[in-house]
């Protein structure tokens, strides 16, 4: 602690330059990798604290008095720092929040460290808000490492998602007491803790300052406990909201999964009828795009492509009268047509792929069947050098036959005539 | 015995008919055209090029800019292809601030097109008409998202910006106010003996010819097929709106002219409706990820522009950035089956249909 | 006066006179072609939702029309390479010289005219149609395929529609007994011909609008086909003596249809104590708005039909009107 003015002149410098929210990312990370002995922490929390620094004076006034109040911190600069933190969180909502915090610093008597893993975790919980995925994961990593105490955590945190519906205040109450009830070993955890306090930063700027604040740790440890708990609180309702509606929706996945789709009986009738009239080896795939609306899609071989495409405008029960879209793709590995038809007559759709050669893209031109199929082909032609043999007028329709290359080929270089 | 000969006329690319940069090689015999060639390109941009690096959110202004009249619809159109692939859910609100943007949007769409139309006839003062209209709508636009042509209004999962106070009332009003404007652009116009002479039996052309040449939109619809994306595939809340397809027999211009206007019509009423049912509070925004990225996989969706069928193909590796994406561009489409339907007519005629098949070049060219 | 210096023998005083009033006469005109475009553009503003020029002389633009021939006049003069450079530079001239021709027979009052020709009506639908040479003169000479295409329209335009104007003004001829202006001016006193030949007045005012290559006839110069049909590649000075044309054309025509069909200078019934002047700009006036006002409301009609109506249906009707006048004439002579 012997550089402990300095420190705080940094601060300040550091605060003055505080952009907003990408800033306090950016921090955020490097906590992340960060994990110091006491006194980088310090400065790190110290940048942070800073980043938050945006901070409304009212709200910091009232917060900074009763946290000062109520708290009987170890250090004498510890207080300083508190104030600093409490500042950062001051862009937290408002008189609800500080008063919640006061409440949290009240109640909370733990030995530092662990109030802190708290603290930290639950704003990692909070960062989870926007991605459902990432909250899913980080759920179970906290499971797979099994440190005796945070158990209680996990299921603390389940329970939160769980509460998630609930409104903010509900939930900032258990959030208040799982904090009291729980009394963990400090050890690792810090770590884990100041990592996922380093992931929660990217939630909102307010969430950054919060993890900041238990980043600074061993300094100030109560009060930036304290400030950590308030942001989780913020932070917590619209994570948990985000985790409910993420939950609810990974559930309908599911179920879509299991129930077949409505496309199904489709894509069956056009594999059959096509097997039936020219083979089923012409095919070399057919699925459900589930992605895509559930468009029945069937991959052809590049040799069946023409006598394919001329069997489902032609066939009865096919009919597929309407060219919808006719592109290429380079997928590097190789290059790829995609064809979306429509049969007005049937009311149905079908998306028709075919795969080729990247080397020596070349395919039977679709324009006799559909005449809608000229320029698209050109264009493909233009911007992926794909040749269609049989096409009436292929020419680079877009750029210019003067074009060194085609430009939608991954490997694409521009061609500059000066360099 | 006089001697003729066949001349070599390049309509545009810069002419006051081509509405913007689009060129027209045609052979003449006297004013009669015996081939036309079409050359594209000159405003192309590469957007599916300059998107494959970029974020899925940072595309959508260079969406605006490709049918510059429609910026809305081209915005919805990458955005409700995230949508579908991520499986996001838009709230309600954000929907119909949604539907009543595109739907506005096609009413000034079609107004430019009207206006824009009956100058290339030779009638000046319509599209001034036009245009007083499409001023409203334009401010009640601007008053949304903050832009007169280039909107930049939708985002994946909801939209930017939610309606300013008063401003769904300002709809409210604009709609009966259109409608009468739209009476009086029948008697001024639809009526006018000359025009119907100019636009009826020009650029001909049968409902199969549609099909064949993927055509879509009031070029379609033109010919008697009932087809508008937003009835019979239905995306968005279109299916929570009464509202009619309209199609008309002829598959001339004046169809088309009649398709459209009555168009205008429709859109007003689903406008109305949206207004009705719009819900006075709630998210815009669906709760999305930071960064959005599209899950591993393709996916191609298709929506009903005021030129016709738009459509965006996603190619995605699972990345920030699409691997692919593809625009299906409705004017591009559309503008295949010129070369047939100029044969044999003559110069005027050739604006005539040209401008009946209402192109935009930005779209033409992507 | 001017009468007695046209039977006087010709002397070198003689011309100089004449040559000043042309010359006055020329700076009269010039005036109303500014103001004739200047309230075009103003009432084309104000049925357009717009206002027109506001900016240039006040609040009504009064020296707009004034600011833009300046600036023709400072232009470049642009002569394309390959254009026919004699044609090129004539034919602005051969075009409006017969326009300032025309106006010399135009009465405007029962005193203040410059030449009583006994044939005047024959004259100025003979001189006029000297106008087409140049226009195509020009197409052919600027080297243009728009310009061409916009003079072969013009001369196919003008052969069509001369016909038929001068059809509808037998009637008049065979009721007034002659072709001299003043005298059916004076024909009119018992009944303007607007009443008693209405089958005429429209032939004649379809046909003169045609004449005028004005909306919706405006086919030669069609800016959405032909860019700016004959007159694509002249600039400056040269364009502006086209526009000149066109406008002193304008101007005469609506003099014409006022001195033929309106009555000229000649009062309403009771109104007499307004003199003949006022009584001639007042008709005259409702002429300009009209055609304006046709340009600003109907489309252009497509070459083709606009054959087809001036051979099928303008001529018939005009021969119809002919014969018509005729039988009735015999027949209210007869009793």
């Amino acid at each position: 602690m012997s550089g402990e003015k300095d420190l705080e002149q940094m601060k300040r410098e550091a605060a003055a330059k505080a952009k907003a929210a990408a800033l306090a990312k950016m921090k955020a990370k490097e906590s992340d990798s960060e994990t110091p002995p006491a006194g980088e922490a310090d400065d790190l929390a110290k940048k942070k604290a800073a980043a938050a620094a945006k901070a409304k004076a009212a709200a910091l006034a009232k917060m900074k008095a009763k946290e000062s109040d109520s708290e009987t911190p170890p250090a004498g600069e510890a207080d300083d720092l508190a104030k600093k933190k409490a500042a950062a969180a001051a862009k937290a909502k408002a008189a609800a929040l500080a008063k919640m915090k006061a409440k949290e610093a009240d109640t909370e008597t733990p030995p530092a460290e662990e109030a802190d893993d708290l603290a930290k975790k639950k704003a990692a919980a909070a960062a989870k808000a926007k991605a459902a995925a990432l909250a899913k994961m980080k759920a179970k990593e906290s499971d797979s490492e099994t440190p005796p105490a945070e158990e209680a955590d996990d299921l603390a945190k389940k329970k939160a998602a769980a509460a998630a519906k609930a409104k903010a205040a509900a939930l900032a109450k258990m959030k208040a007491k799982e904090s009291d009830s729980e009394t963990p070993p400090a050890g690792e955890a810090d770590d884990l803790a100041k990592k996922k306090a380093a992931a929660a930063a990217k939630a909102k700027a307010a969430a950054a300052a919060k993890s900041k604040a238990a980043g600074s740790a061993c300094s100030g440890d109560e009060k930036a406990k304290a400030i950590a708990a308030a942001k989780s609180k913020a932070a917590a309702a619209a994570a948990a909201k985000a985790k409910a509606a993420s939950a609810g929706k990974a559930a309908e996945e599911h179920g879509e999964e299991k129930v077949p789709s409505p496309n199904q009986p489709l894509l069956d009738k056009y594999v059959k009828i096509i097997g039936e009239h020219l083979g089923s080896e012409v095919l070399e795939d057919s699925y459900i795009n589930s992605l895509s609306k559930d468009v029945p899609t069937i991959v052809v071989k590049k040799e069946a492509y023409y006598k394919v495409a001329q069997f489902l405008k032609y066939n009865e029960r096919l009919g597929f009268d309407y060219l919808s879209e006719l592109h290429g793709t380079d997928f590097e590995t190789h290059m790829e047509i995609y064809v979306h038809l429509y049969s007005y007559k049937n009311r149905q759709p079908l998306a028709l792929k075919v795969k080729l050669d990247r080397s020596e893209p070349v395919i039977e031109s679709l324009q006799p069947l559909w005449a809608g199929a000229e320029w698209p082909e050109c264009e493909a032609y233009d911007l992926l050098g794909i040749t269609f043999t049989g096409h009436p007028n292929l020419h680079r329709i877009l750029l210019g036959e003067d074009w060194v290359g085609y430009p939608m080929r991954k490997d694409y270089e521009p061609y500059d005539v000066e360099v | 015995m006089i001697r003729t000969e066949e001349m070599l006329l390049n309509v545009g690319p810069q002419h006051p008919s081509t509405h913007g940069v689009f060129r027209l090689v045609v052979k003449i015999d006297g004013e009669i055209i015996t081939e036309a060639k079409p050359v594209i390109g000159y405003l192309h941009r590469g957007t599916e090029k300059l998107a494959e690096n970029l974020q899925y959110t940072q595309i959508i202004p260079y969406t605006d800019r490709m049918d510059y009249i429609s910026s809305m619809t081209n915005n919805y159109v990458i955005c409700h292809a995230v949508e579908t692939m991520m499986g996001i859910q838009v709230p309600d609100r954000a929907e119909y601030l949604r539907v009543l943007a595109m739907e506005l949007n096609r009413v000034a769409s079609h107004l430019v097109w009207w206006g824009t139309y009956l100058l290339d006839i030779g009638a000046v003062s319509p599209f001034l008409y036009a245009f007083r209209e499409r001023e409203m709508i334009i401010n009640l636009l601007n008053e949304l998202s903050g832009a007169r042509l280039t909107f930049n209004y939708m985002r994946v999962g909801g939209v930017k910006w939610d309606a300013p106070e008063g401003w769904i009332e300002k709809v409210a009003e604009f709609v009966p106010y259109m409608r009468e404007q739209l009476k009086g652009y029948h008697q001024l116009v639809t009526g006018n003996e000359i025009f119907i002479n100019r636009v009826k039996g020009v650029g001909r052309y049968t409902k199969e010819d549609a099909l064949q040449y993927s055509l879509s939109g009031a070029n379609a619809r033109c010919t008697g097929i009932k087809w508008d994306l937003r009835k019979d595939e239905p995306y968005s809340i279109y299916d929570r709106f009464d509202f009619d397809v309209i199609s008309r027999e002829g598959g001339d211009a004046w169809a088309r002219y009649e398709c459209r206007l009555a168009e205008i019509e429709e859109s007003l009423k689903i406008i109305e409706q949206a207004v009705e049912q719009f819900p006075r509070a709630g998210e815009i925004m669906a709760k999305v990820p930071k960064i959005i990225k599209a899950p591993k996989g393709e996916a191609f969706v298709r929506i009903e522009s005021p030129r016709g069928e738009i459509g965006c193909y996603i190619a995605s590796d699972g990345k920030k950035e699409p691997y692919r994406l593809k625009f299906r561009r409705p004017s591009f489409y559309n503008l295949q089956i010129l070369p047939k339907l100029l044969v044999g007519e003559n110069i005027a005629n050739l604006i005539a249909i040209l401008g009946a098949i209402d192109i935009v070049l930005g779209e033409v060219d992507g | 006066m001017i009468q007695d210096l046209l039977y006087s023998s010709p002397s070198l005083a003689n011309f100089g006179i004449f040559f000043l009033l042309a010359t006055v006469f020329l700076f009269v005109i010039l005036g109303f072609v500014t103001y004739a475009i200047l309230a075009e553009r103003k009432v084309m503003g104000f049925m357009q939702l717009r206002h027109g020029p506001n900016q240039v002389g006040g609040r009504w633009g009064l020296l707009q029309t004034v600011a833009d021939v300046l600036k023709l006049l400072l232009k470049e003069d642009t002569i394309p390479k390959l254009a026919d450079r004699p044609l090129f530079i004539l034919a602005p001239a051969i075009a409006f010289a017969p326009a300032f021709m025309v106006v010399a027979t135009i009465p405007f009052t029962d005193s203040l005219q410059f030449a009583d020709i006994g044939v005047g009506l024959l004259y100025y639908i003979a001189v006029s149609g000297l106008t087409t040479i140049g226009i195509v003169t020009g197409s052919w000479a600027s080297n243009n395929k728009y310009s061409l295409l916009g003079g072969m329209r013009a001369a196919a335009q003008m052969i069509s529609y001369e016909i038929p104007l001068v059809m509808s003004v037998l009637g008049i001829i065979l009721l007034s007994g002659s072709l001299n202006l003043n005298e059916i001016v004076e024909a009119q006193k018992d009944g303007w011909f607007i009443i008693l030949q209405p089958i005429a007045f429209i032939v004649f005012l379809i046909a003169s609008v045609a004449e005028l290559n004005r909306a919706p006839f405006d086919l030669p110069e069609a800016e959405s086909e032909l860019v700016a049909g004959f007159h694509v590649e002249y600039s400056g000075f040269r364009w502006a003596f086209f526009m000149l044309a066109e406008y002193v054309y304008f101007f005469a025509m609506a003099s014409l249809i006022t001195v033929l069909f309106l009555g000229g200078w000649l009062p309403l019934p009771f109104l007499g104590f307004i003199p003949g002047a006022v009584w001639f700009a007042l008709k005259f006036s409702v002429v300009v708005f009209l055609l304006i006002w046709f340009r600003v409301t109907f489309p252009r009609v497509r070459a083709d039909q606009l054959m087809e109506f001036g051979w099928k249906v303008l001529l018939p009707v005009a021969l119809a009107n002919i014969f018509l006048t005729a039988l009735l004439k015999e027949l209210l002579n007869a009793f």
